[in-house]
């Protein structure tokens, strides 16, 4: 003991630093090589309650300090030799009582090392809560990247049932409103993907889940009795029992969006503050995301029911005749423009089938719209189809009793079988002329001519009868292939002669072929320039006269 | 080209039998060689990989060799087509779907459609639910489905080299919408590299290979906020791809001018010849655009050689591209990279003709 004393007065004195650090405005010990508290200042002894000199420093700080201690020795021991003050040791940091410090060490060359202890709680604090501010930014940027990438309803479920699973509680189920007792669903546990279900429920059973899936009257989150979850709603893969849950509703921008429902393992039932505001801004983006990825569904359904009649129908074999058709609408974004085709089926083998292109001046929806009237009024005139100007006649008085103000061409064309030919009744109305590939190479101009339809009180038209053989195609086509302006020189007309001495290659080729190729040299001929709406029938003699193996399913199977 | 595996002489024979059948254009002959071997139990995907697809690969390869007329290639594909339907139809090959979901569409402006069909039909039969979008699916198409339908993957098909910007921006498009894009066809390159360039999920050199890999599962990809399309290709910075596209009509206008200034031949071409001409300088400078895009030589260098071929095939001097890569070179000389690029397909160009030169002589 009486050593120990000596020794540490002896040190004591040789310390006439401290007068230095002394009145430092931060704790300072100095501890040596064997870990004993050698000197301390004052602010340090009131820091470090009960610690004076010559008390060992594992008893005198919390272990933390006390191991970088012994840390900083061993390094210290190990380069000696080299000057231990050339550059900054990087300080430790822990917590003594309920404040939080930087140790920064600064050894000397007689093994002792001397603390400096700076309190920075407060900066901590600060970085706490930046820290849980940036990751909360980050969620959130994250959360609105992934629900506003897709407007589909099943992914945003998915996503958000995802996400929630990550952040907000172990494990996430979303349901969005439907119809009926089938409810759509996605799972998600512990951040893993989301398994996309519908069960078959009564929402009534789980307390708040009703209310909140109708959106109206609004309803608060609230924490309900694990007890009365029902099975459907515990996500497969969910470990042990559901300690709490929570039914969130997804506030949506006028539509009911869905309901989030939490699933904890543990009891606790409350968010706390953070958690609280984390919660709501994320249902705030899940649920303008599930609303908005609802009315586009909506809106595309519309779309898709009112389009339905005004897209290009599927041509195939009618009473023993190839049809096919191709349609490229002007706007990449549009399915419908302002040309259309139609066949209509003789009614029996014997009996004309009666094929139409034509052409409403104008493109795009109002266009489409216009197409869809000639079209339906074409299909109730067809039973006149024998006489064609007499068809056209009609037609256009009922389009200039309309409120359109368009007019259009079209061309129609009578088809029937007759043994292995196909007999053609073809009359222009304003529009460019059928051509025909013959077998020998040959590409004919029917020469029939009219006046276009919808604009003047009285219309004419010349009708031209012409035979096909078989393998021989006559093309119907609108002047959106040869109005195609490009080409290797940018600025040239795609034109009829093009046109035709493209087809001049296609003799023999099956109609489907045939505007195949036309349609890609079209498009080639363009080179992504802009277009106006083009369509094409080709009417094809089949080659051979057998039962059509190929599509059975069609109607008309031709026997001879 | 035809890599498949199975390659016993029963499949051999029923290619055979397809490809005379093919090129007869003979629909119904070509039917029934595919459904009297599926009635015999080849088994649908054999059928669609072993005994069409190898068919198909060899219409391109006699078309190229200028064994097949336009017309005939056409109308191969379009019986291809034709039995690919009536196999879909047949009842031994009609599979539930119990897997996923997946769309196939081809690149706008992309008329092959028949890889994407093949991998379709074999999406199908192994228990998928494919969406089929067919051939040159314009981008905006191809989101507005995946939004109306949603998709585990996309599976986007082009092989032509030229449409690669525009399967960039497909590809883009659809991860942006939170969809794995796995990437296929000739266009993509013999080994994937221009797939991986462009930032795809996944490719695969063929079909059955494409439906293992969906079926091992392709991640979806995390949209990173802000990312752009020039992210993936830096050097678009550059702006020369633009410049050059924008400027192609000038381009093949000033080097037809040059060509018949310089060569009297040229200059006596009927329309007919000056058109076809001015096509395929348009074409060159075309694939000179997307080598700038993707900056990679071989997009340019590769489709000059292949010209090359085709212009021996058809008894055109291959010399006579070396001019119009003279004139490029001169128009282009402000554009460093282009004018680089040009410069090394010359040298790529010279070697070719010495050896091919060096041929014909000893062979003369």
């Amino acid at each position: 003991m009486a050593r120990l004393k000596e020794h540490i007065a002896s040190r004591t004195q040789k310390h006439t630093t401290t007068d230095l650090w002394g009145s430092a405005p931060y704790a300072v010990i100095v501890v040596d090589g064997a870990g004993t508290l050698v000197d301390l200042n004052p602010a340090a002894a009131s820091l470090l309650e009960g610690a004076v000199r010559g008390s060992a420093l594992s008893e005198a700080v919390p272990p933390w300090l006390a191991n970088a201690h012994r840390e900083t020795t061993e390094s210290t021991g190990r380069s000696a030799g080299d000057d231990g003050a050339a550059s900054p040791r990087p300080a430790f940091r822990g917590r003594i009582g309920a404040r939080s410090f930087a140790a920064h060490p600064a050894p000397d060359r007689g093994g002792d090392v001397t603390w400096w202890l700076i309190d920075d709680t407060e900066q901590r604090l600060v970085e706490e809560e930046l820290a849980t501010e940036r990751e909360r930014t980050a969620f959130l940027a994250e959360a609105s990247n992934v629900l506003l990438a897709s407007l589909n309803t099943d992914r945003c479920m998915q996503v958000t049932a995802q996400l929630a699973s990550r952040h907000l509680a172990e494990a996430a189920v979303v349901i969005v409103p439907a119809a009926g007792r089938q409810l759509p669903m996605a799972c998600a546990v512990g951040g893993g993907t989301a398994v996309r279900t519908t069960v078959t429920a009564d929402a009534a059973r789980v307390p708040g889940l009703s209310e909140a899936l109708q959106g109206f009257p609004p309803v608060p989150s609230r924490w309900i009795d694990p007890a009365s979850l029902p099975d459907w709603l515990i996500p497969e893969g969910f470990a042990g029992p559901v300690g709490s849950a929570a039914v969130t509703p997804l506030p949506g921008h006028g539509v009911p969006a869905g309901v989030l429902v939490l699933l904890r393992s543990t009891g606790s039932t409350e968010f706390n503050e953070n958690e609280e505001v984390f919660a709501r801004l994320f249902a705030a983006r899940a649920g303008a995301a599930l609303s908005a990825a609802r009315l586009y569904a909506e809106q595309s359904d519309i779309t898709r029911t009112l389009m339905r009649d005004l897209l290009p129908p599927r041509l195939d074999r009618v009473n023993g005749v190839d049809f096919a058709g191709g349609y490229q609408p002007a706007a990449a974004r549009d399915r419908v423009g302002g040309d259309f085709y139609d066949v209509h089926p003789g009614s029996t083998p014997g009996d004309a089938s009666l094929a139409v292109l034509g052409d409403v001046c104008g493109k795009g929806l109002d266009a489409a719209v216009l197409t869809g009237k000639i079209r339906n009024t074409l299909q109730a005139l067809t039973p006149m189809a024998g006489d064609h100007e007499r068809m056209l006649r009609l037609l256009n008085g009922a389009l200039l009793n309309s409120h359109h103000t368009r007019f259009a061409t079209l061309v129609l064309a009578s088809v029937r079988r007759e043994e292995s030919r196909v007999r053609l009744r073809l009359t222009s109305a304003g529009h460019p002329a059928p051509l025909v590939i013959r077998n020998d190479g040959r590409v004919e101009e029917i020469d029939t001519r009219g006046t276009l339809v919808g604009a003047l009180p009285h219309v004419e038209a010349r009708t031209v009868e012409t035979d096909l053989r078989p393998g021989e195609t006559c093309l119907l086509y609108t002047d959106g292939v040869t109005e195609a302006r490009g080409g290797p020189l940018g600025d040239e007309l795609f034109g009829e002669r093009r046109l035709m001495r493209a087809l001049a290659e296609c003799g023999g080729m099956p109609g489907a072929a045939v505007v195949e190729r036309v349609q890609m040299l079209a498009s080639q001929w363009l080179h992504d320039g802009r277009h106006d709406d083009m369509a094409l029938v080709a009417i094809t003699a089949p080659l051979t006269t057998h039962l059509s193996a190929v599509d059975g399913h069609t109607r008309g199977r031709y026997t001879r | 080209m035809s890599t498949h595996t199975c390659a016993e002489p029963q499949v051999l024979g029923l290619q055979d039998r397809l490809w005379t059948a093919v090129t007869d254009r003979d629909e119904h002959a070509a039917a029934a060689v595919v459904l009297a071997a599926l009635d015999d139990g080849i088994g649908a995907e054999s059928a669609l990989m072993d005994v069409i697809a190898p068919v198909q690969a060899r219409v391109g390869l006699e078309w190229a060799a200028n064994r097949l007329s336009v017309a005939q290639e056409h109308a191969a594909s379009a019986i291809a087509e034709r039995v690919i339907a009536a196999l879909a139809h047949h009842p031994s090959v009609r599979t539930a779907p119990r897997l996923g979901r997946v769309t196939v569409a081809c690149v706008d402006q992309e008329w092959h459609v028949l890889p994407a069909r093949l991998l379709a039909e074999v999406l199908t039969l192994r228990g998928w639910q494919v969406d089929f979008l067919g051939a040159q699916v314009p981008t905006p198409h191809l989101i507005g489905h995946l939004h109306n339908n949603g998709a585990d993957v996309v599976a986007l098909s082009s092989s032509i080299p030229t449409r690669l910007p525009a399967a960039h921006a497909a590809i883009t498009a659809c991860q942006a919408v939170g969809v794995p894009v796995l990437a296929g066809g000739a266009a993509f390159g013999p080994d994937g590299r221009h797939a991986l360039r462009l930032g795809a999920d996944a490719w695969e050199p063929d079909a059955r290979s494409a439906a293992r890999r969906i079926a091992d599962g392709i991640p979806v990809p995390v949209p990173a906020a802000g990312k752009q399309q020039t992210d993936d290709l830096p050097h678009l910075g550059d702006q020369e791809y633009t410049l050059v596209v924008r400027s192609r009509p000038q381009l093949v206008r000033e080097v037809l001018a040059q060509l018949e200034s310089r060569f009297p031949a040229a200059a006596a071409y009927t329309d007919q010849q000056r058109e076809h001409t001015a096509q395929d300088i348009a074409h060159i400078v075309d694939h000179l655009g997307v080598a700038l895009y993707m900056d990679d030589d071989e997009l340019f260098t590769g489709f000059l050689v292949w010209t090359a071929g085709i212009l021996d095939a058809r008894r055109v001097p291959a010399a006579s591209l070396k001019p119009v890569l003279d004139v490029l070179g001169t128009e282009l000389k402000d554009f460093p990279r282009s004018s680089s690029l040009v410069d090394r397909a010359g040298l790529v160009l010279d070697a070719l003709l010495a050896t091919t030169g060096s041929r014909s002589r000893s062979l003369g």
